[in-house]
């Protein structure tokens, strides 16, 4: 939201936003998923673009919700709210054109892409232009980099050790870059990733700093 | 035990066999490498899937119409067709065949749904028998296994394991663990075999209406001879696998084989239209061809659920799958593993009997992206966990609605709901410690196996918006 | 009702509107003879088959050179014009056997017996570097499938572009063969750790000559 402000966008920050529906729609329970994601469609009646900071929040709100509330009331006021949707990063490169200066010190980082990201949102390619511009910003390809972390919301817990067998599969990967932060466009897959490192910690293994893409580009770019 | 607890067993001790897990994750990383190499132009692929697609779903929108003309056509050229409504009568009707023509031993060309109706076990039963002659359903068929891949179906098994069963089974060849060496043996065996057998058994990979044509598509040649050699053919297939046109058949054909092997094309493709002709030296006097339903009529029903009908068995969604990689195809428990099968096998059987595999899915869709024909694989996942837990859910034919529903999920989502819909509840950002963890009891707190508990920031997002000046409205 | 009727009934409930389907484009790309015949043999080589354009050596003097450097002798050939030919000016060291009888009765000496089997072909296909076999009364389906070697003649001149283009042009539909086959190698398998080997039940070798006077 401060990097938005600092581009000289107003940010509205709607106080009765809650959750998209997700974990639930994801589980079967779509009928309790349906007024959660109402309550929130009801937070931006302004015709005004809906910037999302989690790329699987923001499919979830552009692809999913036009299954969830079909045949209901509200479905075209929600195709509408579908279309104003917009992944952070889309919308800092294709709408905000952002340009950015490097304020930080030398760093390598490692990428993950989410799932949602690279193939329900498409908007993989926009946190690496992002970080393109950032001259001192060294990304460090992984292995099997488009490999889900394992995340998946409900899956994590319902299949936990799956789930937990895919976020050691990609945390070993991201560990072999040798970068210090793994850096994200989905908060979801960070608070696996984070937690997994942590977790991991305690058996004497190497940790990386996991960081939102946002946090990043704030911190390098415009804090003093 | 239910199948839920049975499911996590197979997991469990799939995720426990790093042995199989390894050979699993070689062999997958191989074939997505192979694939992605034969598909370098992403503007070209995604044509060759939409056109993939497209004679898929036409195929199935006229599917009534032209498995009749299908089957006049095979009567025209000679060819027996039988329909069977369940496994059973399949089973039924390929031993009457067999016993009529008073065969005693049969030669099999790998064929998935013969795995289906579980043919092999049902004519031991009646004691004739059965040879896999596909190197890799051999190698299954002699350690007593299910295949765990469709296209591939031993590559859980690593050359050292082959060798050992190999000299269990054949003390009189020397032992080696050398692949060629191993493939040479199977060749000694199985040939003989195939010298001697009273019927081969196949599968069909396409099934041409307009000309009355079996596609098979091989690399072995082991399908060419159960086809040819034996003095009898019996083919099984689903009866979703017509297609109208010989034209059709180029355009599934290289979508198969380039997304199931990383192949241009296989070795083989063998077009089977007659049996022997009066003039003819060989190939099989007599041919007929089993058309399977088994639930297929029912997926077909419903205009979203009939997108599974249009696989056409290349396994790549397996390939891609990262939970199929870490526990292989046995953890499914089912004929089809990895993503299909995870959306066609709760179809076939009911979701009461198996609908627990859609739990097994992150919805991360690496499957749906490399679908030759475009099946929406996660989303369909995503709507038989919907059907699993509401009775109510749709008026589609799903067997099973509703059998997956546990009331302490309910109440949990409920009060999920309550909160997340009610802005003066929700103020909070622990809902993942709070609402989640009880939704599975017997797993509770598992995930924290694996990493550590998010910790709730110390202050909420909207305090921070608010305290930040941001426009709170 | 029978089984066939209550299925089909089935399907019949559930009518789909008019579906539009992408009809194959057979004149996507066109290559000249000596474009087909480098992708034919590139495709082919890449999958551990032989091929051999002859220009100005006839294919049975090829074969009377190669096949006792290969020590192969034992040749099955079917009753055609173009390998009647062979029967008479083959290489002393190899004996022709003729595949004119059923095979019930001889079986044995197929599967045993024999080093090379000889084929004509309809044609090829250059992008996938296939070749088009449609066996019959004069030659069978098994010659191409059971004897190690499989030797297959082919005119230049009847190299197609695509899979697509054989279909039209052979009018595939209307002469549909009992037996057709696309053969695109020698046998092989990777079912034992994605490791290639081959032979595994089809002919080890596969030798192309290509015939372009």
């Amino acid at each position: 939201m401060q990097l938005l402000r600092h581009e000289g966008v107003r940010v509205i920050f709607p106080k009765n936003q809650g959750c998209c529906g997700q974990p639930a729609f994801n589980s079967g329970y779509r009928e309790q998923a349906l007024p959660v994601a109402r309550a929130l469609s009801k937070c931006f009646p302004k015709e005004l673009p809906i910037i999302v900071p989690s790329a699987s929040c923001a499919g979830m709100i552009k692809h999913h919700w036009q299954e969830l509330f079909a045949g209901q009331e509200d479905e075209q006021y929600v195709l509408d709210i579908a279309s104003r949707t917009y992944e952070l990063t889309e919308y800092l490169v294709n709408e905000l054109r952002i340009k950015l200066t490097d304020l930080g010190e030398p760093i390598e980082i490692a990428v993950h892409s989410s799932c949602s990201a690279q193939r329900e949102m498409k908007v993989d390619q926009h946190i690496k232009s992002l970080i393109s511009q950032l001259d001192n910003v060294n990304i460090i390809e992984h292995q099997r980099k488009t490999e889900c972390c394992g995340f998946g919301g409900t899956f994590m817990v319902k299949q936990a050790d799956i789930s937990g067998a895919m976020v050691k599969d990609k945390t070993d990967c991201l560990r072999e870059t040798g970068a210090t932060t793994v850096i994200s466009q989905d908060c979801g897959c960070l608070m696996n990733i984070g937690g997994a490192f942590e977790k991991q910690m305690a058996s004497g293994e190497k940790s990386m700093n996991t960081q939102h893409i946002a946090e990043f580009l704030w911190q390098r770019c415009y804090k003093e | 035990m239910n199948q839920t607890e049975a499911f996590y067993q197979r997991i469990e001790k799939a995720l426990q066999n790093d042995q199989v897990r390894q050979n699993i994750r070689s062999a997958m990383n191989g074939l997505m490498q192979k694939r992605a190499e034969q598909f370098n132009d992403p503007e070209e692929l995604s044509e060759l899937r939409e056109k993939a697609r497209s004679i898929r779903h036409y195929s199935l929108a006229k599917q009534a119409e032209l498995l009749e003309k299908l089957e006049q056509k095979l009567i025209e050229n000679g060819i027996q067709v039988h329909w069977a409504e369940t496994a059973q009568q399949a089973n039924n009707i390929i031993s009457t065949i067999l016993k009529d023509a008073g065969a005693k031993t049969i030669v099999k060309g790998k064929s998935m749904v013969s795995e289906e109706i579980g043919l092999n076990d049902y004519l031991e039963q009646q004691q004739i028998e059965v040879l896999e002659s596909d190197l890799g359903e051999f190698i299954i068929q002699l350690a007593k296994e299910p295949p765990s891949h469709i296209v591939a179906p031993a590559i859980h098994k690593n050359r050292q394991q082959i060798a050992k069963l190999f000299h269990h089974f054949f003390p009189e060849l020397s032992y080696s663990e050398d692949v060629n060496e191993l493939t040479l043996m199977a060749r000694k065996i199985l040939r003989e075999k195939f010298e001697k057998a009273d019927a081969g058994v196949s599968g069909v990979n396409f099934a041409v209406a307009e000309t009355g044509t079996l596609c098979l598509v091989e690399n072995e040649g082991n399908g060419r001879l159960s086809t040819t050699s034996p003095d009898l053919h019996i083919a099984i297939t689903g009866i979703e696998k017509v297609v109208e046109k010989l034209s059709d058949i180029p355009g599934l054909l290289n979508m198969l084989t380039k997304s199931a092997t990383g192949q241009t094309i296989t070795t083989y493709f063998n077009m089977i239209s007659r049996p022997r002709q009066p003039d003819e030296k060989d190939g099989p006097r007599a041919v007929h061809l089993v058309l399977l339903d088994n639930g297929r009529s029912r997926i077909r029903f419903d205009n979203d659920l009939l997108e599974t009908l249009r696989c056409i068995r290349c396994g790549s969604c397996m390939n891609h799958c990262p939970v199929y990689v870490h526990v292989g195809g046995h953890a499914y428990g089912t004929t089809y593993p990895g993503p299909i099968g995870t959306v066609l096998e709760p179809q076939l059987a009911g979701i009461n009997n198996i609908g627990a595999l859609t739990s097994a899915c992150s919805l991360c869709g690496a499957c749906a992206e490399v679908c030759p024909v475009k099946i929406p694989l996660p989303k369909l996942i995503n709507q038989l966990r919907a059907e699993a837990v509401n009775e109510h859910f749709s008026d589609k034919p799903v067997l099973g609605k509703g059998s997956l529903r546990k009331t302490p999920e309910v109440i949990a989502w409920s009060i999920w709901q309550k909160i997340y819909s009610n802005p003066f509840l929700y103020k909070t950002f622990s809902w993942f410690a709070t609402s989640l963890n009880f939704l599975t009891p017997s797993k509770l707190g598992k995930w924290s196996k694996y990493r550590t508990v998010p910790k709730p920031a110390k202050k909420s997002l909207n305090q921070l918006a608010q305290e930040n000046g941001f426009d709170y409205e | 009702m029978s089984n066939r009727d209550n299925i089909l009934n089935r399907l019949k409930q559930n009518t789909l509107s008019e579906p539009v389907k992408i009809e194959s484009n057979v004149s996507s790309f066109v290559w000249s003879k000596d474009e087909k015949i480098t992708q034919l043999t590139k495709c082919i080589t890449a999958v551990h088959g032989e091929v051999h354009h002859l220009t100005n050596i006839h294919w049975i003097d090829w074969l009377n050179q190669e096949l006792p450097k290969r020590g192969l002798k034992q040749v099955l050939i079917g009753r055609n014009k173009v390998t009647d030919e062979y029967t008479y000016k083959a290489d002393k060291s190899v004996t022709i056997h003729h595949y004119d009888k059923p095979i019930d009765s001889w079986k044995d000496k197929l599967f045993n017996q024999i080093d090379v089997g000889l084929t004509t072909t309809v044609g090829a296909i250059a992008k996938t570097g296939s070749l088009i076999l449609w066996p019959d009364a004069a030659e069978p389906r098994l010659l191409s499938l059971v004897p190690p070697v499989h030797i297959a003649l082919l005119d230049a001149n009847t190299i197609f572009d695509t899979f697509e283009q054989a279909i039209e042009e052979l009018e595939w539909a209307k002469n549909t063969p009992s037996n057709a086959l696309l053969i695109s190698g020698p046998s092989k398998t990777a079912d034992i750790e994605q490791t290639l080997a081959y032979g595994i039940h089809g002919p080890k070798e596969l030798i192309v000559l290509i015939i372009d006077k």
